[in-house]
């Protein structure tokens, strides 16, 4: 069996005296979606920038193993390297997508930009590479050209998916992509995710207080608490049968909902 | 203090020794770094800042009671701000002025690399109102100066990216970016694209000073200095379609120049110098009369008349501004 593509160890992050994440470990495989659930506060965001190593750990390790199969600690790897894998082996969806987007630049700049910065100097194939998957997240062609503030919530979300998974990544960190969204849109988003995430046989780590979307989108969760993971486990597993009394509220509280 | 200091009140070059101590070691700095932004302490001056004072501070830290001292704005030694820069190193330096750049030892410049070939004997300075290249996209400094750091410049080709997908073509005319000797991407300051292929590989050493920004950076001479493209949209000058309506000129950059009330005008040389030599030599254009010393043949057009399009205010915003200057025609390699 294969190695684990991502690897974390005791991951700890403090604000002031609140443990924002306390002695967090994961193994998360290729092609494997992880979803990190709990209530606002309980850390997830904290986690999901940790492993991304956005944010730099109190205590712990992070292990990745690149595309030549050799496992590397993350946290002692240099700025240059560091940033080369975000941008090429890695995607981050944010819920903001002001925050994920160059809102003054076109679509297609958006979806061009991680072309040029590995070295792509040709306009005509960086235009159709961002045409050709601006159709893959249902984004019409024909508004390459147009500027992502004139895009609805939807398909900014949808922009943020072609812009980090033009370089083919293998890995992608989500964090609350589909929320602040109209029901509707977020089916559509939620679909859309998953036929990609087959298709490309991505590995994901989503962050969601939302468990509809953990139980549409994964395949193993971990329920967090004040920092901690109280629980973990195949999704439906877990959903179907918590063993945690805090799990089973937060299931429970959801089908009321 | 020197006896220059002691017969104008002003130290020599009118900033004290320590003052340019620090600005040389900038500079130093600079020529060992081609094209990295070195932050200094620069200093009030006795102008504004939009009179490039980044550059007044670069010439008063290099000039030599020997050197000879040409001010350029927009290619013409005769503007407001030309004038007074040269007045006040002549003043506070004593030092001869010129507007023949074949004379000039430090050329101070604004808008222009001259026309004339420059010598290894020779500095160019330019007056730099905003260093930062990447700035367009990525206002945060912190940011911009990792992606140096790192040479990250994928955000350069974004910028010219957004250009082509616009306009059809890369409609950046002005502060056209370039790489230096493989290595940082720099601002050029506002010349015109026309002129980047004079700053590669120049004879001369080549200071750049930002006064409000506290930043000089060089460009040594005999650097590679390329200009940013893609394959399918290479790099191109202007070029404009008839000769200089004075001295007959190809090849260089013109000025439109308002003749009448009544929509008369005429293309002639940026570089006013350069022109007046050409005429002095005997060349002739479509316009010029006879006589070399007419008002029109001599070319010394008052600074209104010339119709200049401000693609960069010393205050603008770094945003691409196409308008492509009235006149030129296609495109072409360098
Ligand atoms: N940058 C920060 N500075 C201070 N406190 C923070 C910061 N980021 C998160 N926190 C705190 O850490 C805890 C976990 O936050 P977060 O990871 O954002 O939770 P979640 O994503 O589950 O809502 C919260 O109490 C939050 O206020
Ligand atoms: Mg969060
Ligand atoms: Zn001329």
């Amino acid at each position: 069996m294969t190695s684990p593509l991502l690897t974390a160890r005791g991951l700890a992050k403090n604000y002031g005296p609140r443990a924002a994440c306390a002695d967090v470990s994961l193994d998360l495989y290729e092609g494997e979606v992880l979803a990190i659930v709990g209530e606002s506060g309980s850390g997830k965001s904290t986690l999901l920038g940790l492993l991304a190593t956005e944010t730099s750990p109190d205590a712990g390790e992070v292990h990745y193993r690149f595309r030549d199969d050799e496992v590397r600690d993350l946290l002692t790897l240099g700025e240059a390297e560091r940033r080369l894998l975000m941008r090429t082996d890695w995607g981050f969806i944010r819920q903001d997508a002001t925050q994920g987007l160059r809102m003054p630049v076109s679509a297609g700049g958006n979806v061009g930009e991680r072309l040029m910065a590995v070295g792509a100097r040709h306009y005509g194939n960086i235009r159709a590479t961002a045409e050709d998957w601006l159709a893959r997240v249902e984004i019409d062609p024909g508004r390459i050209d147009d500027s992502p503030k004139t895009f609805s919530g939807g398909m900014r979300q949808r922009l943020q998916i072609a812009r980090n998974l033009v370089t083919q990544p293998r890995l992608v960190f989500m964090d609350e992509p589909t929320s602040g969204l109209d029901v509707s849109v977020q089916a559509r988003l939620l679909d859309l995710i998953r036929t990609l995430v087959a298709e490309l046989g991505l590995a994901v780590v989503i962050v969601t207080h939302d468990l509809a979307v953990a139980r549409l989108l994964s395949h193993r969760m971990m329920v967090m608490k004040g920092g901690r993971v109280i629980e973990t486990g195949l999704t439906d597993q877990v959903l179907d049968d918590p063993r945690e009394p805090y799990t089973q509220l937060l299931v429970s509280s959801v089908l009321a909902a | 203090m020197n006896e220059h200091a002691q017969a104008t009140g002003y130290n020599f070059a009118y900033l004290d020794e320590q003052t340019k101590r620090m600005i040389r070691r900038a500079i130093l700095k600079g020529i060992a770094i081609p094209g990295y932004q070195v932050p200094f302490a620069s200093r009030e001056m006795p102008m504004p800042y939009g009179w490039g004072t980044g550059g007044v501070q670069v010439t008063a830290a290099i000039l030599g009671p020997d050197d000879v001292l040409k001010v350029i704005d927009q290619g013409s030694d005769d503007t407001t701000n030309a004038v007074s820069i040269r007045k006040f190193f002549a003043r506070t330096a004593g030092v001869a002025t010129t507007t023949k750049t074949v004379e000039a030892t430090v050329i101070q410049t604004r808008h222009r690399v001259p026309e004339t070939a420059l010598r290894s004997d020779q500095v160019l300075v330019y007056q730099v109102p905003i260093p930062e290249p990447l700035r367009y996209l990525e206002p945060r400094e912190t940011e911009t100066r990792k992606l140096h750091a790192l040479g990250e410049y994928g955000l350069m080709h974004v910028k010219l990216y957004e250009d082509i997908a616009r306009h059809g073509h890369v409609a950046t005319t002005y502060a056209y970016p370039v790489e230096v000797a493989g290595r940082y991407v720099m601002d050029p300051s506002p010349v015109p694209k026309f002129d980047n292929p004079k700053i590669d590989d120049c004879e001369a050493l080549q200071l750049f000073g930002a006064g409000r920004e506290k930043r000089i950076y060089a460009v040594p001479p005999h650097t590679k200095v390329r200009s940013l493209d893609f394959e399918d949209h290479p790099f191109r000058v202007q070029t404009f379609k008839d000769p200089c309506a004075l001295c007959a000129a190809e090849g260089v950059y013109l000025d439109e120049v308002v003749l009448d009330d009544r929509g008369g005008r005429m293309f002639v040389c940026s570089d006013t110098d350069y022109c007046e030599e050409r005429r002095e030599a005997g060349h002739r254009g479509h316009l010029a009369g006879d006589d070399p010393l007419s008002p029109v043949g001599r070319g010394r057009v008052a600074e209104g008349d010339r119709v200049r399009e401000e693609h960069k205010s010393d205050s603008a915003s770094p945003s691409p501004r196409p308008s492509p200057h009235r006149g030129e025609g296609e495109e072409a390699l360098p």
